[in-house]
């Protein structure tokens, strides 16, 4: 007897889905993979394949203005990361165990900066560090970045919280009480049992965080200065005024990074609540 | 019976090397109650969906009707089905639920509502029809799932454990309002249950399952008295198993010797089988008769024809669970061996109960030990 | 999870309230305060802004031009919408309906473009749209096998509507695919086969059963693509041509170019108001059905 029918209900099974999800699949990685494909293209003009060539990433790697672009964005979020996923925490914990007054109305605003369009907070933040806390512009690196980072900051730790406060809800209360039963203070029930359930959420927090920071456009433009240039508002420039296959290259690499920073953070994550849930 | 309406031939659903169904072949007539019956896992909820069409057989066939359903998806088979979890469409009303099936057959508006309305009748719902499933009890939306489906008019209505979410109370008042229905409609039900009495009770033949493979289908009374196998006699109410080797083997009588026992087993009828090949005693608790022993009486009588040392067992009384209408007696017959006897308490007072520790003959009709090959 | 009131343990809660509160306020609210001030201003000198109450700004969004890319940018958003659902919804079917050990790869795949930057994936778009780009030649390839057809002409894929609107679906599918999977995921499957039993197809069975049921999930779905289709900038500005501009961008250029920055701080509010109005519709509807339960 051939092969049975799928079961009704086993989609994926048949022709016609498994076809459209072929399409959607090429459809979305055609651009992408073509872009770095011709990062290894020798002519210049992208249309044509002449030859494989490492050329443009020696390039990049010898632009000053990108490289200094590159570390200005990986400073920026590596603070930004630290800052969001603490205040992420703190308020989401604040959240979760205690009642206060007009809570419904600060929950609300802590969900703004994730609802706002990214085109009205970084306006925002112009009119801020311009006009209202204006952030000196000759200070050395990386204080020169602050103003890029604590907006960076802003947009970030809300969704670090609500990452966390998910985690929060499966927290079986008991642990901590037991553990004050045998004496621990507030804050070393804190360390020793909350944190430790927290974790697999702050590691999810981190690298939502980071990735946000890191490729984020919109906002950074409206904050940043002439001399305080990040990596996509450089390729920005690139891409609007000279088309080379250095952007190709440079946006290779990025991908790259935030794949395999995605990559090992959901294996952690993945780890994480095994050993948690295993406890 | 007449062409039967259900015929499954050699039906196997495997995963991989795990079997759920094993090349299970059974026939099932129009107008039955027929139920599989098994412990989870036995395959008889996935041989259940297959029948519905909601999963493909890796091998074998199915004839509903004379025709070759084996491939024919769920919407295009004279057969309705009623989920175990009830699955009333939660956005639409009991109405709406009902009349879905309908709909979709096109049946005109005004038949539509007839029909609807009487099928709300047929399962006492009259009044409910403009609630929403929230709405109702556990039980009532059962009854909802149970008219939505038999409004089709069906060939064959499949039951998927259906009195299993329902209280104690709910569920014998079911059993007997899901036959009477059934009568009322006369339509094929299929159902699937773990519960043995309610198989045994609601219906009309059973299939016995166990690790996919179908073991027996019989008569609730024929599964009961006459087991195919030891799996069948132990899942089917209690019994007393005993293993030995048959000794005398006749036309008209066997003799089974079981070690350590203080008696052999003596049936008046023959037994197909070699001379001391291994075979099974399976005697059910309500056919053992018990007496006192005492020390100075004789042993009670035994039926004519009874060999010496035959169908009498002496034990002492270990255990007892008065249930009301009748006492389950544990019995130590020694060498580490229990066996469980039934009484009904006929009388309501007795000069002489039987007490922890008492001394006391066991004894059976030699028609009563069922030999059991496998 | 019941909750303590604050005052209990104040010290361990102004510890944990107090730094994220700060930061909100102070680098966030006060922030979006002063624009909301500023779009009740004007430009009282080259670097001056007097705060008067004025609603001159608002006004002028009122006049033809500035409505009318209100108009185009909420129809963009619409329409990047409506199209993603299209494309998104079998995808989302068929990963709900997969296999558990296929899910994880699926929803990856998905996923994995999200992950890219903005930027990158707009840019990637220039290559395949441009006269010169892939899709023009792949195209004019076919064109050129099929004989007597006149020279092909490039088609002009970017610098136009087209391009904005394709750019946007393609940045937002799977901001959509995501929610609607978790939707799905969510239904019981026993619904599903009863329907097929009952006698529905597969595509009724979508339309009765399925869509009412997970509604809430489609419309969240929905709003997720919504928002940040509607204030849009890298795309329209990379995309788009003259007459593509979307609101963020116009937005942009009063603060960068044009100087006008209270009349820019309007426009950004009424976006935000545009912003709170579709997520107060979409709870209405929500908490609407789940009234009637």
């Amino acid at each position: 007897m051939s092969k049975p029918r799928p079961a009704p209900l086993d989609y994926l099974a048949r022709w016609p889905l498994r076809l459209w999800i072929g399409l959607v699949a090429v459809f979305l990685y055609a651009p992408l993979l073509t872009l770095m494909a011709f990062s290894f293209n020798e002519s210049r003009r992208n249309i044509v394949w002449t030859g494989f060539t490492l050329d443009w990433y020696g390039t990049v790697f010898k632009d000053g203005p990108l490289l200094e672009a590159f570390a200005n964005s990986l400073t920026i979020a590596f603070l930004s990361t630290l800052v969001s996923v603490i205040l992420g925490a703190l308020v989401a914990v604040a959240c979760w165990r205690f009642r206060f007054p007009f809570k419904p109305a600060f929950e609300g605003a802590l969900a703004l900066p994730i609802v706002v369009p990214e085109i009205c907070m970084g306006v925002a933040m112009l009119v801020f560090f311009s006009r209202i806390m204006p952030w000196p512009s000759d200070l050395i690196w990386p204080l020169n970045l602050g103003a890029i980072t604590i907006a960076h900051i802003s947009f970030s730790f809300p969704f670090v919280a609500v990452i966390v406060r998910a985690r929060l809800v499966s927290f079986n209360r008991e642990l901590e009480e037991a553990a004050k039963d045998l004496g621990a203070s507030e804050w070393r029930a804190f360390i020793d049992v909350l944190v430790p359930h927290m974790r697999p959420a702050l590691i999810a927090g981190a690298l939502l965080a980071f990735t946000l920071s890191l490729d984020d456009f919109v906002i950074t433009f409206f904050t940043a200065g002439p001399d305080t240039v990040t990596f996509p508002v450089k390729v920005y420039s690139m891409v609007r005024f000279s088309v080379t296959p250095e952007v190709n290259a440079a946006s290779t690499l990025l991908i790259v990074l935030t794949v395999a920073l995605t990559a090992i953070g959901l294996k952690l994550q993945g780890r994480d609540i095994a050993k948690t849930e295993g406890s | 019976m007449a062409a039967p309406l259900i015929r499954i031939e050699g039906v196997s659903k495997r995963f991989g090397d795990f079997a759920a169904v094993d090349e299970v072949s059974l026939e099932i007539g129009e107008g039955e109650f027929f139920a599989l019956l098994g412990p989870s896992g036995c395959g008889k909820t996935t041989l259940l969906r297959m029948l519905a069409g909601l999963e493909v057989p890796t091998e074998g066939r199915i004839v509903i009707d004379g025709k070759d359903m084996t491939n024919v998806p769920p919407n295009k088979r004279p057969v309705n089905m009623v989920f175990q979890s009830y699955a009333v469409f939660p956005h639409m009303t009991v109405a709406q639920n009902i009349a879905y099936g309908l709909r979709i057959d096109g049946v005109p508006e005004k038949e539509r509502q007839a029909r609807m309305y009487d099928a709300l009748g047929l399962v006492k719902l009259e009044g409910l029809e403009h609630r929403k499933p929230d709405q109702l009890s556990g039980g009532q939306r059962q009854r909802v799932a149970l008219a939505r489906a038999l409004v089709k008019r069906p060939r064959v209505l499949l039951l998927d454990e259906p009195l299993s979410a329902l209280d104690a109370k709910l569920r014998e008042a079911m059993r007997s309002e899901l036959a009477i229905i059934q009568e009322k409609v006369g339509v094929t039900f299929v159902m699937v249950t773990h519960d043995q009495d309610e198989a045994l009770a609601m219906a009309t033949r059973c299939g016995v399952m166990h690790r996919g493979r179908l073991q027996q289908v019989a008569t609730p009374s024929d599964l009961y008295e006459y087991p195919a196998n030891r799996f069948v006699a132990d899942f089917i109410g209690s019994v007393n198993m005993f293993e030995g080797k048959l000794a005398v083997d006749d036309p008209g009588q066997a003799l089974i010797r079981i070690d350590g026992l203080g008696s052999t087993i003596w049936v008046d009828h023959g037994v197909t089988g070699a001379t001391d090949s291994t075979v099974w005693a399976a005697l059910r608790p309500e056919k053992i008769e018990l007496f006192h022993r005492d020390p100075d009486a004789a042993p009670p009588a035994l039926a004519t024809g009874t060999p010496q040392g035959a169908n009498l067992l002496a034990g002492t009384v270990r255990h007892l669970s008065y249930l009301g209408s009748e006492t389950v007696y544990e019995i130590d017959v020694g060498g580490d061996r229990i066996v469980k006897v039934l009484r009904s308490n006929v009388r309501r007072y007795e000069e002489r109960g039987f007490d922890y520790d008492q001394p006391v003959w066991l004894t059976w009709s030699p028609r009563s030990p069922a030999v059991l090959l496998s | 999870m019941s909750e303590q009131p604050w005052k209990q343990a104040r010290p361990a809660f102004l510890a944990l309230f107090l730094p994220p509160a700060f930061w909100l306020t102070l680098f966030f609210l006060v922030p979006l305060l002063v624009i909301w001030g500023y779009s009740f201003g004007h430009n009282s000198s080259l670097t001056e802004i007097t705060i008067d109450g004025t609603f001159a700004n608002y006004a002028r969004i009122g006049d033809g031009v500035y409505v009318q890319i209100f108009l185009k940018s909420i129809a963009y958003a619409a329409l990047t919408t409506v199209l993603c659902l299209v494309v998104g919804f079998p995808v989302a079917i068929a990963i709900t309906f997969a296999s558990p050990k296929a899910r994880p790869w699926l929803l990856l795949l998905i996923m994995l473009p999200f992950w890219t930057n903005l930027l990158i994936r707009t840019y990637a778009l220039m290559a395949v749209l441009r006269t010169t780009g892939y899709a023009n030649s792949i195209i004019g390839w076919f064109w050129g096998l099929v004989p007597g057809l006149p020279a092909f002409e490039p088609l002009p894929l970017l610098h136009n509507n087209f391009a904005v609107v394709f750019g946007l679906v393609y940045v937002n599918l799977p901001f959509l695919v995501l929610p609607l999977y978790a939707a799905l995921d969510r239904l019981d499957r026993s619904l599903l086969e009863a329907s097929l039993d009952l006698g529905a197809g597969h595509i009724r069975t979508i339309f009765e059963i399925v869509v009412p049921l997970a509604l809430p999930g489609i419309l969240s779905g929905l709003l997720i693509t919504f928002i940040p289709a509607l204030g849009s900038y890298l795309t329209p500005d990379l995309l788009g041509g003259p007459d593509s501009q979307m609101i963020a961008n116009v937005i942009e250029r009063q603060f960068k170019r044009a100087n006008d920055w209270p009349f820019g701080a309007a426009l950004s509010f009424i976006l935000m108001y545009l912003t709170f109005f579709a997520i107060a519709v979409q709870t209405l509807v929500a908490r609407r059905r789940k009234g009637e339960g």
